[in-house]
């Protein structure tokens, strides 16, 4: 029993992890329609960044901000520069330019740090939170860390001006044009804002897989579950997924297919979800009129 | 001779490679309802859509004495120029009221914007109503009653309506019509009326331009066009 | 919207081939062994792009999971060869056909997937695909972490016209063939009926379903069709290399072959050539810079290849093809 609460605790830690993810993914998809396949190495990038700090004897939570920062503004970059010239391209076109752009931020990271694990730190204590058994400080404090961070993106898009104005260019740019919102500078933002969101995932998951330039790949496909699960349109669907493939994926380790097929479940979960309802639990079914 | 707010010199557009206006212009008076009326496919919409800049153009485009062919429809909105489009362009899955807010969104006066949305729960009491609903799920009348105040939200001075009447109810029109009537008396707010309902349009504006295939074939005062023959045969039905 | 293909004209460039052929025949016995290994290992790719091509080219499917099939060509040939001592010619065979129905089976699912969809479904096939090839309770056949290492078949003959044959040399011709053979198969399929039906699929779907073209059995055939080029592929390359492991089949096999279709580029039977030439010799060139390097420049060729092409890669050679009248060589 003991276990079994500490597996679901830990499932509830990582799917905090999944859950910002899947976020990410799926707010540049609901306001461009892409699928951003370099979501990991960007999240997995910025986690270098932060190491970089913390090694040059930053302190960790000022390095998190400052990582924060940094990612956004690469993801505004990135955005402006690589993926506004093929915005309205064919799709094989845009799949390959992501595919491209993963390529790419995996081999500067490579080259940069090498492919040695690297150990990054926890900002929170070995010991257990208040002796609770069931629980590490770090997978509380993950937890938290998670909450607050989809707390604040929710405030942000549903109370302020700019969030609103999001919402609004992600769901019909016609007309947010026509009530004077710069509709190329949102998608910068929300590029902006999905690095961010990456980096403070890779920060958190950092301490558990280790530091390398692979470590997001199959993280990667576990949030792309996530958002399947929860609606590939659907915020809140997207947060609720990371949850529960994350749960999943722990119970399922620990007492039916082992620890070692966990990838092969990601992949069941899409396959499944993409063929039986690919609009996920709360996703929009979209009819193409012929 | 009053000052001209808008005025359109030899404008070409089109949709890809198809071209739809031929070389059109037009003047349009500061503080004027004016209406653009012409059979379906005439190349209205396309027109208004022109004058935001929501399609390429050639030609000159001249709003308050500033060059707009050359913006982004973005920029030429912050100057003040608001477009009703056809298909209303609510945020379907937005609220009633965060499609108001999303019409002030450039707006930096907010005292100001706070009135303007109690002056439109004002002119349409129905939108008060349901400020909290989601606009995807409110009627075709108040889809359009929420699209236009949307529009005026911003303080605009030059209003562009793309057929405010269309599949809508004889008393709602008569609503709208009274409503910008009085935004144009009240608030000094232009308007350039694209109407398929020529009869309603022809009595509420000053100005008529009458487009064909997209070329302006008529043009000129309400009343003169009304006497017309053909266009009281092939419009207005007598 | 003509294709080169359709056009009337209808030559075969034979001098050509004759020439190619020529060269391709004499050249092992010119370059050392090594050289003679990469040159198979080249086309063997080369299969593997025209897979590519077939699927993403002509019917206008994406994948990023191509590498998966390459495995399982591998490890069928390689569990054949080593537990059941089957010779390494007739592993081809079996590779094809077992990749041909598992493809075709991945297809039926997969082709109500369009666009991002599949992509993602794919990327995630390539991605999880090392961890069950090191799954344990699999171990017995694959081999597990470690893999499997087979034997280097000898050549029959001691030299042919009284050129000495070794190993490598003799598997160059055997792959040489093989190659050729698959060529050949290629170019009759895309030039009858099943490529005019991909075709019309990718480029006018609804129309093609109104004409009456079973679009959903076409579109898992050409999966079915390009998973055996690409399983012939990888079961050449697991004899040629003597030795399968989980982790030469990672996700960025598949973005190797998506790089190499991207640069080779054409839905013609060359390109995959160039495509095979460049993903095999990139690696040695610029290995010798970082070990990054060669993904760098992958990465790099893959955005610049877009933005220089933005009218998709079929578009751009159909554009080609219209102006420089290629062949369909």
């Amino acid at each position: 029993m003991e276990t079994f609460i500490h597996q679901v605790v830990a499932g509830i830690a990582t799917g905090g992890v999944y859950a910002s993810l899947a976020l990410a993914l799926v707010m540049i998809y609901q306001s461009t329609h892409h699928i951003n396949f370099a979501q990991g190495e960007i999240a997995m990038f910025a986690t270098y960044m932060a190491w970089t700090l913390i090694n040059a004897g930053v302190a960790y939570w000022l390095a998190f901000i400052i990582t924060i920062l940094l990612s956004f503004s690469l993801g505004v970059l990135i955005q402006r520069i690589i993926i506004r010239p093929v915005e309205n391209a064919p799709v094989l076109n845009i799949v390959v330019v992501f595919i491209g752009l993963l390529v790419i931020l995996n081999s500067i990271a490579g080259w940069i740090f090498t492919y040695t694990i690297k150990a990054f730190p926890s900002p929170f204590p070995k010991e257990p939170p208040f002796g609770l058994y069931f629980i590490s400080s770090h997978e509380l404090g993950s937890i938290c860390v998670t909450m607050v961070l989809l707390l604040l993106l929710y405030s942000f898009f549903k109370f302020t001006p700019l969030g609103l104005a999001m919402r609004a260019a992600a769901q019909n740019p016609d007309s947010s044009r026509l009530v004077g919102i710069r509709v190329g500078w949102m998608l910068a933002l929300g590029w902006g804002l999905a690095a961010a969101i990456g980096s403070v995932a890779g920060m958190m998951i950092a301490p558990v897989v280790f530091l390398e330039p692979n470590m997001m790949s199959g993280i990667l496909l576990y949030a792309f579950a996530a958002a399947l699960v929860g609606g590939i349109d659907s915020p809140g669907g997207a947060v609720l997924g990371g949850f529960i493939v994350g749960i999943l994926e722990n119970i399922l380790g620990a007492y039916v297919i082992g620890t070692e097929l966990k990838l092969s479940v990601a992949l069941v979960l899409i396959i499944v979800v993409l063929t039986i309802k690919p609009a996920g639990l709360f996703g929009k079914v979209i009819v193409s009129r012929v | 001779m009053s000052r001209m707010l808008l005025e359109v010199k030899d404008l070409f557009a089109g949709y890809g490679g198809t071209e739809v206006l031929h070389g059109l212009s037009m003047k349009i008076e500061e503080g004027s309802i004016t209406t653009l009326l012409g059979a379906n496919g005439a190349g209205k919409t396309t027109m208004l859509r022109a004058l935001c800049k929501m399609i390429k153009v050639r030609g000159q485009i001249m709003f308050d004495g500033q060059a707009i062919e050359g913006k982004a429809t973005e920029d030429i909105v912050r100057l003040g120029v608001a477009h009703v489009p056809d298909g209303r362009g609510t945020f379907g899955s937005l609220s009633t009221e965060e499609n108001l807010q999303l019409g002030s969104y450039t707006r930096k006066d907010k005292q100001e914007v706070a009135l303007d949305q109690e002056k439109m729960y004002s002119y349409f009491p129905r939108l008060k109503e349901r400020r909290k609903q989601q606009a995807g799920t409110l009627s075709g009348g108040e889809q359009q009653m929420l699209a236009i105040a949307r529009a005026l939200m911003l303080r605009p001075r030059l209003l562009l309506l793309d057929e405010p009447s269309f599949g809508l109810a004889p008393l709602i029109v008569r609503e709208i019509f009274d409503i910008m009537h009085a935004i144009n008396q009240r608030d000094k707010v232009t308007i350039l009326l694209v109407e398929q309902n020529a009869a309603m349009a022809l009595d509420m504006a000053k100005y008529a331009y009458l487009l064909e295939t997209g070329k302006l074939v008529l043009s000129g005062l309400s009343e003169d066009l009304k006497k017309d023959e053909a266009v009281r045969r092939s419009y207005l039905g007598h | 919207m003509s294709s080169n293909l359709l056009s009337s004209e209808n030559s075969i460039p034979w001098i050509r081939i004759v020439l190619g052929l020529i060269v391709a025949g004499i050249l092992p016995f010119f370059i050392s062994n090594y050289h003679v290994f990469q040159a198979s290992m080249v086309l063997s790719y080369a299969i593997a792009l025209v897979g590519m091509n077939i699927l993403i080219g002509y019917s206008g499917q994406i994948s990023l999971g191509h590498g998966a099939f390459m495995a399982i060509g591998a490890y069928t040939s390689a569990i054949l060869m080593d537990k059941m001592n089957i010779p390494y010619w007739m592993t081809i065979p079996i590779a094809a056909f077992i990749c041909l129905v598992v493809g075709f089976l991945f297809g039926l699912p997969a082709l109500r997937l369009e666009g991002h969809y599949l992509a993602l479904a794919t990327f995630a096939l390539a991605v999880a695909l090392p961890q069950l090839l090191k799954f344990k309770h699999l171990e017995f056949l694959t081999g597990g972490v470690q893999g499997i290492v087979i034997m280097k078949p000898d050549p029959p003959w001691e030299s042919l016209f009284g050129l000495k044959l070794n190993s490598d040399r003799w598997l160059y011709f055997f792959t040489l063939a093989v190659t050729l053979l698959m060529f050949v198969i290629g170019w009759n399929l895309i030039r009858g009926r099943v490529g005019r039906a991909l075709i019309a699929i990718r480029d006018q779907p609804i129309a093609a379903a109104s004409m009456g073209i079973n679009t959903p059995m076409y579109k898992s055939l050409a999966f079915g069709v390009s998973a055996m080029f690409t399983g012939v592929a990888g079961a050449l390359s697991a004899i040629l290399v003597a030795f399968v492991a989980p982790d030469s089949f990672t996700v960025f096999l598949s973005i190797t072959l998506l790089v190499g279709m991207v640069i080779g580029g054409v839905t013609s039977l060359t390109g995959a050539l160039y495509g095979a030439l460049f993903i095999q010799f990139i690696p040695n060139i610029a290995d010798q810079i970082s070990k990054a390097a060669p993904w760098a420049i992958y990465g790099t060729m893959l955005i610049l290849f877009m933005y220089l092409m933005p009218t998709g890669i079929a578009g751009a050679i159909r554009l080609l093809g219209e102006k420089l009248r290629i062949s369909r060589f």
